[in-house]
């Protein structure tokens, strides 16, 4: 060894330990936050979302009322006291109904998207690394479940779970959500992997004798994430959206779930006497849909070294 | 100009029986570290079967410099993925031939044991170490994973011998650096870390693929001289390939020029530079920017290597060879042994002949 990398070696306890924290090792993931923290759309977006996600987890913080105590007497009577947005068909405070829907659309955004994380993760990483006949099987799979039309699938599956159980109807949503929305995730998931699997670190890493797996894991996924954790982002954004349409048809969560495509649903048909409890949930629908949305384009911005 | 001896059409019955020439696609005698015989690897593309190594034989023992030299599609490339056993395949195939380290054929061997050589036997230092690193990954963490993966070293241990094994390859402040991310380090550097990861577990036989191509020229001197000291230190067969006659002058003790996915000379470093045998080395030796030729214009071979699709007929490098005969579109012509051991060329005209017809 030479006398510059003795004397390196040396000081090599002192410095582990004052190593200098900030600003030295920038990785991509770094450069990326640097990017996101001057726009100011990543900022509008991770304030509704963490708005949303506030509601949901705690909705005692935003109102008092009970969405559940209604009186047929207050029937759309207007804004008073705390109900900023009044009274709805039988009574119930709209602002405490339109709080506490986000938790049952959070929910089965989180929910949908974390089962369509883990189909789409096995599916992308096994048709992008192995290829060959693995990657016809499982490409054709994707594009039959593309086939499927999710309406009907969402009608049959939720007739077929509400005849097993009494509950709210999550359960089925979210099956209905992960089994019919993961494939986008999965092609997404599998061209990056297809991308990475050729770069030369693979190559360095089976020259070191790493296995397959290994290489899978710590070499190609670390570097294929970024695209489909935004593709993700974007979903949750589009499940909320569907789990109201599902909802609103009647084939989605059912009372006594309190659920923005539930109340969306029954407020449209007295949309003539009273418009707040129609506009309540569908501007929280869609803002917290456009939030998700945003967040995930910011972030793909972000990543996107060709935007630098 | 004067006749020469040899009648240019019918050269070579007398000059390929003379005693002491035999073919040398096999070597004769005595166990080599690293002994590859008659590699064929071909390639299948949508145009047909592309031949790309066709019956390249060659050895290495510890502590030797075996330099590769050959123009890109001249398949040296795809020899070293073969002989480390990281080809495609699809769309690669090895067809033949063996890869014998310390006497084991790599070729013949069960997976597993092929991915024990790798790296721990046999490791490889790649062209852009950019690229070759993974740019998620501190450098320390990448030059030991090998390490943590296959050898159980702990965390720590494995954070001091990354520091170590940097300090080796002569990266300033290691300890300082082993948390940096392959970006953070310049390109030199860069190609250093990458040296340092394929030592990391003591290979005997380290191949460098054009490890200096993406380097600046006064950097890529640093480079072979750290391979070089490297080689020598820990006792290692170093198989260098590269594009650059000028690159393994200094570093290598012989060399191996590469043609077409065939060997058409082999000599010890000194011969080839002096009295190269085959016309394409000549052409290469004559291409090499000379100060005392200033103002002459830079010599070149004329025309291009041949696609592996369409390797021609007979000599494959006879449309570009200024000593082209009949003989030589007919029969391609076997790699045979010039006088001493360990000194061979593919061509059917002695270099005897070659020297009495100048070009």
């Amino acid at each position: 060894m030479s006398d510059l990398g003795t004397a390196a070696a040396e000081v090599a306890p002192a410095a582990t330990e004052a190593a200098p924290a900030g600003g030295r090792s920038r990785s991509l993931a770094a450069d990326a936050w640097y990017d996101l923290r001057r726009n100011w759309i990543f900022w509008v977006a991770s304030a509704l979302v963490v708005l949303v996600v506030l509601m949901a987890a705690a909705p005692a913080l935003f109102t008092s009322a009970d969405p559940t105590a209604c009186d047929t007497r207050r029937q759309f009577a207007g804004p008073a006291g705390g109900a900023f947005f009044g009274y709805d068909f039988q009574g119930c405070d709209v602002f405490a109904r339109t709080v506490h829907g986000a938790r049952a659309s959070v929910l089965v955004g989180v929910l949908a998207v974390l089962l369509t994380g883990v189909i789409g993760l096995a599916f992308g990483m096994l048709a992008g690394y192995f290829g060959g006949w693995l990657d016809a099987l499982l490409s054709r799979i994707v594009d039959v479940v593309l086939g499927i039309p999710l309406l009907l699938a969402a009608i049959v599956l939720s007739k077929r779970l509400a005849a097993d159980s009494q509950g709210s109807g999550i359960a089925s949503v979210v099956i209905v959500l992960g089994l019919l929305g993961w494939t986008t995730a999965a092609r997404v998931m599998r061209s990056s992997v297809l991308a990475a699997r050729s770069q030369d670190y693979v190559a360095a890493a089976r020259m070191l004798g790493a296995g397959p797996w290994r290489i899978m894991w710590r070499h190609i996924l670390p570097n294929a994430l970024a695209p489909f954790v935004v593709v993700l982002t974007i979903t949750l954004g589009t499940f909320i959206a569907t789990e109201a349409t599902l909802s609103f048809l009647n084939v989605g969560l059912r009372a006594p779930a309190i659920s923005w495509g539930i109340d969306i649903a029954t407020a449209g048909k007295h949309v003539r006497e009273a418009a707040l409890p129609l506009v309540a949930p569908s501007l929280f629908l869609t803002l917290t849909v456009l939030a998700f949305i945003m967040l995930g384009d910011a972030i793909r911005d972000a990543f996107d070294p060709k935007l630098r | 100009m004067t006749e020469p001896s040899h009648s240019w059409d019918t050269p070579t019955a007398e000059w390929a029986t003379r005693p002491g020439r035999a073919t040398v696609t096999v070597p004769s005698s005595g166990e080599h570290l690293l002994d590859v015989r008659d590699l064929r690897v071909e390639f299948a593309t949508r145009d047909g079967v592309a031949r790309v190594v066709d019956g390249v034989s060659f050895h290495v023992d510890p502590g030797e410099t075996l330099a590769i030299l050959g123009e890109s599609g001249s398949g040296k490339s795809v020899t070293a993925q073969a002989v480390m056993g990281i080809l495609d395949t699809p769309p690669a195939a090895v067809r033949g031939g063996q890869v014998l380290f310390a006497g084991e054929d790599l070729l013949a061997v069960p997976a597993e044991r092929r991915r024990q050589v790798r790296g721990q036997e046999i490791a490889m230092v790649f062209q852009d170490a950019l690229s070759a690193l993974n740019p998620v990954f501190p450098v320390g963490w990448q030059i030991t994973e090998a390490l943590r993966a296959r050898k159980g070293v702990s965390k720590a241990e494995a954070r001091r011998r990354a520091v170590e094994l940097m300090s080796m390859v002569q990266i300033p402040a290691a300890a300082q650096r082993v948390d940096d991310y392959p970006h953070q380090f310049s390109g030199g550097m860069r190609q250093r870390v990458m040296i340092a990861m394929a030592l990391a577990m003591r290979p005997k036989v380290l191949i460098a693929d054009e490890p200096t191509t993406a380097l600046d020229v006064t950097v890529q001197a640093q480079i072979m001289d750290l391979l070089a000291e490297l080689r020598a230190e820990l006792d290692m067969a170093l198989i260098l390939i590269t594009h650059d006659l000028g690159v393994v002058a200094d570093v290598a003790d012989r060399i191996t020029v590469m043609y077409a996915g065939r060997i058409v000379e082999h000599a010890d470093v000194h011969t080839l530079y002096a009295a190269p045998a085959h016309p394409y080395t000549r052409g290469l030796l004559a291409s090499i920017p000379r100060l005392d030729h200033r103002g002459h214009g830079l010599r070149s071979i004329t025309g291009s290597p041949p696609s592996p699709l369409a390797v021609p007929h007979g000599c494959p490098f006879h449309p570009r060879c200024p000593y082209a005969q009949q003989v030589c579109r007919m029969t391609a012509p076997p790699l045979l042994r010039i006088g001493r051991l360990d000194r061979a060329s593919a061509c059917h005209f002695p270099p005897e002949a070659l020297d009495a017809r100048p070009i």
